[in-house]
């Protein structure tokens, strides 16, 4: 059977998600909630959402997590 | 839109030494430390994502050392806008992160696996993992979702449907291709999702629209 979770997880789009400008507005603050292990998703569903929906952005993130975690 | 609110009083002492380094006599170590620093990031981040993108060898270094410079002076210009939200080396390492995508985005075109406006359509199944030579429901969702992209999109929404999508193209090149702003494609990208997936589920290919009205 052919696997349509693929292309249904590319569809599905969270109506919180705020946008590349807002979040990358506040990735500082959102990674920094992340390595001191606080839910940081709580304090901003909305740049959550977009960190789970956009691939560039999620980069970033990682990047930046990786950085000051000294990954 | 949710904003930081972490006031200034609560900066902690590393954040406060390195301000207190960067605004006073020690600047000039200090600049030196935190461009050390950069570089580092800045590498360490060419190569993580060297796997996603076409530059390689010393252009990805050359990459790294451009993106660290013009991070610091980036830093060094908005300084006053620091208010503390953060630790201060998280809010500098931002900008080096920032700078390695959009320079990488911007070398893509050097040398890339695909041209603008290849439409390479043929190539969709296998990024969706649909087979549509055995399942003659894959085929029909394909087809679906080439009409919307046909039929329902802009010619601007098309192209960058198009290049994105069917194509592959890195979403930070095709920005620095077409000199727009990274949230300026998503959103194109995001209301093409919304109109395929309406469409698909108005076909009975999805159960659910899904969350996605804004």
């Amino acid at each position: 059977m052919s696997d349509m979770g693929r292309l249904e997880r590319f569809l599905r789009t969270d109506p919180r998600d705020v946008g590349c400008d807002e979040a990358m507005a506040v990735l500082h603050v959102y990674v920094d909630l992340v390595a001191a292990g606080q839910d940081a998703a709580a304090r901003y569903p909305g740049v959550a959402a977009h960190l789970d929906g956009c691939g560039p952005c999620g980069e970033d993130f990682t990047g930046l997590l990786l950085a000051v975690t000294g990954g | 839109m949710e904003r930081a609110s972490r006031p200034a009083e609560d900066l902690d002492e590393d954040s406060s030494v390195w301000l207190r380094r960067l605004g006073g006599g020690d600047r000039q170590a200090a600049e030196r430390d935190l461009h050390a620093r950069l570089v580092r990031i800045a590498r360490a981040e060419v190569r993580r994502r060297a796997v996603s993108t076409p530059v390689t060898g010393p252009e990805l270094d050359d990459i790294a050392y451009q993106a660290a410079a013009d991070a610091m002076l980036a830093i060094l210009a908005k300084l006053g806008d620091f208010r503390g939200e953060s630790r201060f080396t998280t809010w500098a390492y931002r900008f080096v992160v920032l700078e390695v995508s959009a320079k990488l985005g911007r070398h893509y075109w050097r040398n890339p696996p695909v041209v603008l406006d290849a439409g390479q359509w043929e190539r969709l199944p296998d990024r969706f993992g649909l087979d549509p030579e055995r399942h003659a429901q894959a085929a029909g969702i394909l087809a679906e979702v080439r009409r919307v992209v046909d039929e329902e999109l802009t010619s601007h929404q098309r192209r960058v449907f198009t290049a994105i999508v069917v194509d592959g193209v890195p979403l930070d090149a095709l920005a620095a291709e077409l000199g727009v702003r990274r949230n300026a494609i998503y959103k194109v990208i995001f209301d093409a999702r919304r109109k395929i997936r309406r469409a698909l589920a108005a076909n009975g290919y999805l159960e659910e629209p899904g969350m996605e009205q804004r």
